[in-house]
């Protein structure tokens, strides 16, 4: 006898309409991280902390964030790692093609200009990146900029970003902006002392912010050429 | 017109439920619990127990407690390590204490582990989970060592080495390289220190400090920070305001007068 007639052929006709089923798919995360900006009067400091993790885990100790786009300009991002890796990558061909178009390396304000424009030409399927960019412009001048994953952009004095922000944004605002503090002098800040701040600003947030720590990369952005010093974090 | 009034027969009334989860959809957010992300590990070793726990306590990302104590007192011989909702632990464990001391003047003799076990699983069972304590609980009896863990539904494990909390993968993957028969003393706070601070450096929800507790017959040894690998660094430099650097934004000065008319007597009926 032939198996196939031992099933009832009803059953395919007479099978109920099966619910629909949900599935989601997540494209976004959120690997944690803290970027901090600062801009001189003839410099620019640029740091991040180099831990890349998400939910209690620790994928890496020692994954940078920040990176050196041109001689003047260094690119923070925060948010989602993969993201952060693509958007850097893409820039760096851009600039590529720009260098050899025009024979000369992008102004930091015109790159600034390059990153809103490519954040918000992906405006419906953004980079879940929140970026500082920070250099020197064409007089010698630091400079710094922030943006948020669709491409706005604000010229800052001194930035916070990543899971961190919070906490280091008012701090910046009252040592580098002197917020809140009456009779105060107002002198340009030193490099030594936006180095002691940063530090300083880094180190209160491993203790509070789990999602920082293990090292931490400063770069220095002067005229004469850009500089990263590399300090320890606590790794707990 | 409601000619009689209904008497409520009993049962579960989900009222609130229903309530809370309509709120919820309106935007309003309840309070936070403070978990504490937490690693802690117990084991048995020739004469005794070991207990170890690390020292941080979490609100979501941030570190609310950088130093806080999580191996609580149960009895004069019995300690329990707790991690989850930090009120939860605490008050699970002072109860116990509570009902324990109780026990031993009504007994006059010394509580068995078992005996706050079964207090403990009995009471978390109760609440069907919703007291969010993770127990490793470690003492000893008249029976020798005993340990345990207790999850926050009421189920409970007898082994020779446990750990929990979210640094419990690191901890135990430590234990479970290294751990065997009749550790000696010290080399049983050697392996508990070890599979703490892979806890503190592996799993984010852990952190800071060492707390051990080394149970033996008729003796118990608590070391409070036993180990501090996290010691912060000296900041750079001071941020002491000068004087006069906060605003006043307004400034009135009244002379105050105390005007006493005789002496009341004190009102003592």
């Amino acid at each position: 006898m032939n198996p196939v007639t031992l099933y009832n052929n009803d059953i395919f006709t007479n099978v109920p309409v099966e619910a629909p089923v949900e599935r989601n798919f997540y494209p976004y995360a959120d690997n944690g991280g803290t970027s901090l900006g600062i801009a001189g009067a003839d410099f620019c400091l640029m740091a991040s902390d180099t831990r890349k993790s998400s939910g209690y885990s620790i994928h890496s100790r020692y994954s940078p964030k920040a990176f050196k786009l041109t001689e003047k300009a260094v690119l923070a991002t925060n948010g989602f790692a993969a993201d952060g890796l693509a958007l850097t990558k893409r820039l760096g061909q851009k600039l590529e093609w720009y260098k050899h178009a025009h024979d000369k390396e992008m102004s930091t304000p015109a790159l600034a200009q390059m990153l809103a424009n490519t954040l918000y030409y992906k405006r419906f399927f953004p980079y879940y990146t929140f970026n500082l960019l920070g250099g020197i412009d064409e007089q010698g001048r630091g400079v710094l900029y922030s943006f948020d994953p669709v491409g706005s952009m604000g010229t800052e004095v001194c930035r916070a970003g990543g899971s961190s922000a919070a906490l280091i944004q008012p701090f910046l605002d009252n040592q580098v902006a002197l917020k809140n503090q009456q009779g105060v002098q107002q002198t340009p800040l030193s490099l030594e002392a936006a180095i002691r701040i940063t530090k300083d600003s880094f180190t209160s947030a491993t203790e509070r912010d789990i999602y920082t720590g293990d090292y931490l990369e400063i770069f220095i952005i002067r005229q004469e050429g850009t500089t990263i010093e590399r300090i320890d974090l606590k790794k707990d | 017109m409601v000619t009689k009034l209904e008497q409520p027969k009993g049962g579960f009334n989900f009222d609130n439920y229903q309530r809370n989860v309509a709120l919820e959809k309106k935007g309003i957010t309840f309070p936070k619990m403070t978990k504490t992300g937490t690693t802690i590990v117990g084991l048995i070793y020739k004469d005794g127990i070991c207990l170890g726990a690390d020292t941080r306590a979490t609100a979501g990302p941030i570190v609310a407690d950088k130093n806080c104590e999580k191996i609580h007192y149960l009895a004069p011989n019995m300690y329990c390590c707790g991690a989850g909702t930090a009120a939860d632990t605490e008050f699970t464990t002072a109860l116990i204490s509570s009902q324990l001391e109780l026990h031993r003047l009504t007994t006059g003799r010394e509580a068995r582990v078992a005996t706050a076990l079964i207090m403990l699983k009995q009471m978390l069972f109760r609440y069907q989970g919703h007291i969010g304590a993770a127990l490793v609980l470690g003492g000893y009896d008249v029976t020798g060592p005993n340990l345990y863990t207790i999850h926050p539904h009421g189920s409970t494990d007898k082994l020779p080495y446990v750990t929990m909390g979210s640094g419990s993968l690191a901890a135990m993957a430590v234990f479970e390289s290294k751990w065997r028969k009749d550790l000696e003393r010290q080399e049983a706070i050697d392996l508990v220190r070890e599979a703490i601070e892979s806890g503190i450096f592996n799993d984010l929800g852990s952190g800071s400090n060492v707390d051990v507790t080394v149970i033996e017959k008729g003796k118990i040894d608590v070391y409070r920070n036993y180990a501090k690998p996290n010691e912060r660094g000296v900041k750079e430099q001071s941020y002491k305001f000068k004087r006069g650097t906060t605003a006043i934004l307004k400034e009135s000065i009244r002379d105050i007068v105390a005007i006493t008319e005789g002496i009341e007597e004190m009102d003592i009926s």
